[in-house]
């Protein structure tokens, strides 16, 4: 038996991860490579709030930095790793797969593929306001699940394996795809590795309220189709026994978990590796059920690239390191040391 | 109970899977409350026309429930009429007796899925008078095949349906767990007025239990009654394709192997 029971743990798990989502976001406001004390940043936070005048004291230049800087790009790395951690829930539910990600059925490709032709066509339009990349990503990706669906799941016999399948399949083709056109491109190799590795650094406001919508919807979505992702747990046939219509269920949770990927990769780049330990993360410490899988990973997965993107400013500051080698490098050794963990726990 | 008062009533039932009728016009009507035994060789299609009548698979005929087709039904509808426990059925890795319990109710969760409040309270005491409360906080596959048999019967009643299907529920059991596992069944029959159909590979103690038996061989019924009419030497010798003696005692039927011959008996 494992230490104490779960009935007490759970509360303890919404509180903390709340609290570290709080913490993390306040570390990252404050932390960076301009000083900005923290009493200051914390009264210009609260005179922000509606109905509060408070003068915090910061020079104009701190509060820019605070407002039109960090602040944004917080959100946004809280929205993008809730969104992939949630994803990833939906997907190795959905799959009974748990080495699922987000990207199983081709969203990385897709909006890899999308981003490269938009950087590529870029090069003739200088700095416009509107950047085409986000958009062009996130149709490459919508449109990579879709013949994904269409080759694997077109027919009646199709399973969850021939779906992964096609998903592999559509996956190499669309980065063969990529990886050709980047190379006959060389002059926006560069930009395009950027790209693929994931990146927070130009977030502004605009982009949070690109993919908010996204966000809420699909999230919401799979919320509400948590005991349905319990119950396909048990199978096809003994979830059609308890009144779940499989394929159905299915396509609904992948079509929101896809819109909301698609969504937060179009704009942050393919940040790989959260969609996975996560979830799995979420899953060692509060057990099986998506009751407490779904919200958990939205929190520890916003907490999750919060911190890392945090790390991914400051190690080699001035520098930036790409976020996506941060949350592998940092990511792998903690989730082994929280499944050498849970190992010795249970047994 | 509504309709007809007859809960479950199929009629020329066929199932064709990969090619193959693998049940061929099944017809059948099961009374409240009895407990239908089916039984027959293997390949037979037993377990399919469980599936059928649980509204897994697709099939021709008609499949009545409380007077109404079961595919014209919504699933979660369906879910509310009739209960099934698979032979071997998938557990996810990590799950708690408790947690597994709870997805029986999922048809009764409402538009947003939240479970009603009292349904955290129902799991309890459905498990407990299966005596499986103590399997609530533990791994559902580190279970004896005994308790976890408990734990899939607990699944099944708190769906809170007329109609249990079981598919040979003692199957990997012990004498002594087999014989456990059908008085609770027969119990809870009794308690909840439970109408039960389910497969059974032991014919001895197919004998025992069902009120009724039905013979299936190559998707057909080829006997339907009482034990002592359905498991005739004949008839087993004819659909098993075995030499056996049928014993009649006092405690009811057993069925003993024949040798074809014994060169040094002892």
């Amino acid at each position: 038996m494992r230490s104490a029971p779960l009935a007490r743990r759970l509360p303890l798990a919404y509180a903390g991860a709340t609290g570290v989502v709080a913490l993390t976001m306040l570390v990252a406001l404050v932390v960076g490579p301009v000083h900005i004390p923290v009493s200051g940043a914390m009264r210009d936070l609260v005179d922000h709030l509606p109905g509060v005048d408070l003068h915090s004291g910061l020079a104009q230049s701190d509060q820019a930095i605070l407002w039109q800087f960090r602040a944004p790009r917080i959100v946004l790395g809280a929205l993008v790793g809730g969104m992939l951690a949630v994803a990833g829930s939906a997907y190795q539910g959905a799959f009974r797969n748990p080495l699922a990600d987000p990207y199983l059925l081709g969203v990385a490709g897709g909006a890899g593929l999308g981003a490269t032709l938009a950087i590529v066509a870029r090069t003739t339009v200088s700095h416009s306001i509107f950047s085409p990349v986000p958009l062009a990503a996130f149709a490459g990706a919508l449109g990579a699940v879709v013949i994904t669906y269409l080759v694997g799941g077109a027919g009646r016999a199709a399973t969850t394996t021939t779906l992964v399948l096609a998903g592999v399949a559509v996956s190499s083709f669309v980065t063969a795809v990529q990886t050709y056109i980047q190379q006959r491109n060389s002059d926006v190799l560069r930009e395009v590795y950027t790209w693929i590795l994931g990146r927070l650094i130009a977030a502004r406001w605009s982009d949070v309220g690109l993919v908010i919508p996204y966000v809420v919807v699909a999230s919401g979505v799979i919320m509400a189709m948590r005991r349905t992702l319990d119950v396909l747990a048990v199978g096809d046939e003994e979830a059609t026994t308890l009144g779940i219509r499989v394929g159905r269920a299915r396509l609904i949770i992948v079509i929101a978990a896809s819109l909301g990927t698609a969504a937060v990769v179009a704009v942050s780049g393919l940040i790989a590796f959260v969609g996975i330990i996560v979830p799995h993360g979420v899953r060692l410490v509060v057990g099986t059920s998506y009751r407490r899988i779904v919200p958990l990973s939205m929190l520890v997965g916003a907490a999750f690239l919060v911190a890392t993107d945090l790390l991914a400013r400051t190690v080699a500051s001035p520098a930036e390191v790409p976020i996506g080698v941060i949350t592998a490098f940092f990511g792998a050794p903690f989730f082994v040391l929280l499944l050498r963990g849970s190992r010795r726990a249970r047994s | 109970m509504t309709g007809s008062g007859i809960p479950l009533r199929a009629t020329d039932v066929a199932v064709r899977l990969g090619g193959r009728m693998v049940v061929d016009g099944v017809s059948l009507a099961v009374e409240p409350g009895e407990w239908i035994g089916i039984i027959g060789p293997n390949g037979a299609g037993k377990s399919t026309l469980l599936k059928a009548l649980a509204g897994v698979v697709r099939h021709t005929g008609t499949i009545e429930m409380n007077g109404r087709e079961i595919h014209e039904m919504r699933g979660r509808d369906r879910a509310r009429l009739v209960a099934m426990v698979a032979q071997n059925p998938m557990i996810p890795e990590g799950i708690t007796g408790r947690d597994y319990v709870q997805l029986g109710r999922t048809p009764h969760l409402d538009r947003l899925q939240r479970a009603a409040p009292g349904d955290a309270r129902r799991v309890i005491d459905t498990m407990r008078s299966l005596d499986a409360l103590e399997f609530a906080d533990r791994r559902v596959e580190t279970l004896s095949g005994g308790e976890r048999q408990r734990v899939l019967l607990s699944r099944a009643l708190v769906q809170d349906t007329a109609v249990l299907l079981l598919d040979e529920p003692t199957s990997a059991l012990d004498v002594g767990h087999q014989q456990e596992v059908m008085e609770l069944i027969d119990r809870l029959r009794r308690e909840r007025r439970l109408t039960i159909i389910s497969t059974l590979h032991d014919l001895t103690l197919a004998s025992r239990y069902p009120d009724r038996l039905v013979m299936l061989v190559e998707g057909r019924i080829v006997a339907d009654g009482p034990a002592f009419e359905v498991l005739t030497e004949d008839h087993l010798a004819r659909f098993y394709g075995a030499n056996v003696t049928v014993l009649c005692t006092s405690d009811g039927l057993a069925i003993l192997p024949r040798r074809p011959f014994q060169e040094n008996p002892r």
